[in-house]
């Protein structure tokens, strides 16, 4: 029997008020695999993570995320979830030691684990300073390790290279590179950067689907198009 | 319980870090005291009407804390981080409830001794076992409500006047029974006990509204 996949959408729609934000978007994302889902801005790319991340409800169609039916059973997945969102989501007046014992309190786990991760983005030094005089590329290899730091099955990245010259790239790609063998879910402003290191590409325009295929086989006038 | 103590933990580090809310909340206790020896025209006061000051003064000073206790989860991603984590959403409940009742309790032993100097009339020494019996249950009262009226102010756009125009006709039983419970014990001629009844309010009310965000607060957090 073929494995379940990782995450499922089946006609998800979801609105703001007047404004539809994602239609009729249907996904299967194999357990390992990349989803790389495209979009100009406002395209629905922020809200099908949040979608998935269950921090927002879908108004409609049938959400499935490592076989849990969403919002139905969210808390049976959201220790299984890693989000790297556009905002960091840390406090900027703790630390970045602060702020990720802190989390490692919420996901109970071993603070040794926060070191551990510190010491892989090379933060170890400025991991006292408090987050708002860091840098936004440390920041963001703070906020990548906040993200994975419960070593999360499925991982939605939003732009998650933002910020982050190539040395820094290169010491996050263990943390959310598809080496670490997780489910991803990623959004970039890069499609060409995205297509390389997804598996599916999913290109959404005004909220509705434009394409579904393989990554591999997306033409760049698909892209062109999709951005004009 | 764990993770409600790893996010009163945090607030707390993050007001240690950052004083932004009790010292606002007690300079606005120390500047009602003097517009009311002014207002008032008297130099000492005793019993109701003290009795009545100081409840406005701990009211209005709690609304500061009130309005402030969620701005930073909503301003630095605290409310995602925190519904991401597996965790029970009540926690975030008492989380907040225990650190606005801190902030309570620091303003009141801030702004107490000020009022004793300030603008009571009779020693308040006397009146103090009583009196902190009274503010302690209030505080509990104006903790929870404070709390539930923040969690649903954070999400709208007019979340400065949502705290007052809806925690302030909840909060009207505590603070009759706190100004009632008040007076005997800052009475002119000599601190009598506080009645029975007016403790047996504030307690009731407690219990009561701590039993109602037990029961509604999770709604509240749901998108």
């Amino acid at each position: 029997m073929a494995e379940a996949p990782a995450i499922e959408l089946r006609g998800l729609a979801r609105h703001f008020g007047e404004r539809t934000a994602l239609r009729d978007v249907s996904v299967l994302v194999p357990a390992g695999a990349t989803l790389a889902v495209l979009g100009r801005n406002g395209a629905g790319k922020s809200t099908l993570l949040r979608i998935l991340a269950t921090l927002l409800r879908p108004h409609h169609g049938e959400v499935s995320v490592l076989g849990e039916s969403l919002p139905k059973r969210a808390f049976a997945v959201r220790g299984r979830l890693g989000l790297l969102a556009h905002e960091p989501l840390l406090y900027r007046d703790l630390s970045g030691r602060e702020n990720l014992r802190y989390h490692a309190r919420l996901y109970r786990l071993d603070p040794a684990r926060v070191e551990q991760l510190l010491e892989a983005v090379r933060m170890d030094s400025r991991a006292d300073d408090p987050v708002r005089l860091l840098s936004r590329g440390m920041v963001q290899r703070l906020a990548i390790c906040r993200a994975v730091l419960h070593d999360p099955e499925v991982l939605l990245l939003d732009e998650p290279r933002a910020n982050l010259d190539p040395a820094a790239t290169d010491l996050v790609e263990p943390l959310i590179g598809r080496a670490a063998g997780r489910t991803r879910v990623l959004t970039s402003h890069d499609p060409q950067a995205a297509l390389a290191e997804a598996d599916i590409a999913l290109g959404l325009r005004d909220g509705r689907p434009a394409f579904l295929s393989p990554a591999a086989e997306v033409t760049p006038e698909q892209v062109r198009e999709l951005y004009s | 319980m764990r993770t409600a103590v790893a996010v009163l933990r945090k607030d707390l580090l993050v007001e240690l870090r950052t004083f932004e809310t009790v010292p606002a909340m007690a300079l606005f206790a120390l500047t009602t005291f003097v517009i009311f020896h002014f207002g008032l025209g008297r130099a000492t006061l005793s019993g109701q009407l003290a009795a009545g000051v100081l409840t406005v003064s701990v009211l209005f000073s709690g609304m500061l804390g009130i309005n402030r206790l969620f701005v930073t989860e909503r301003e630095q991603g605290g409310f995602d981080a925190f519904l991401l984590a597996p965790v029970d959403r009540t926690s975030l409940l008492l989380a907040k409830a225990a650190a606005l009742f801190t902030f309570l309790v620091v303003l009141e032993l801030i702004a107490v001794p000020a009022f004793g100097l300030l603008l009571l009339g009779p020693s308040l020494g006397p009146a103090l076992p009583g009196l902190a019996l009274v503010l302690l249950l209030a505080d509990l009262g104006i903790a929870v409500i404070g709390t539930l009226v923040s969690a649903i102010a954070v999400h709208t756009r007019a979340r400065d006047l949502i705290g007052p125009v809806v925690g302030l006709p909840l909060l009207i039983p505590a603070l009759i029974a706190m100004a009632r419970g008040t007076a005997a014990p800052l009475a002119a001629n000599g601190a009598a006990s506080v009645p029975l009844k007016w403790l047996e309010v504030l307690a009731l009310y407690d219990v009561v509204f701590a039993l109602l965000a037990y029961a509604v607060f999770d709604f509240l957090l749901e998108d």
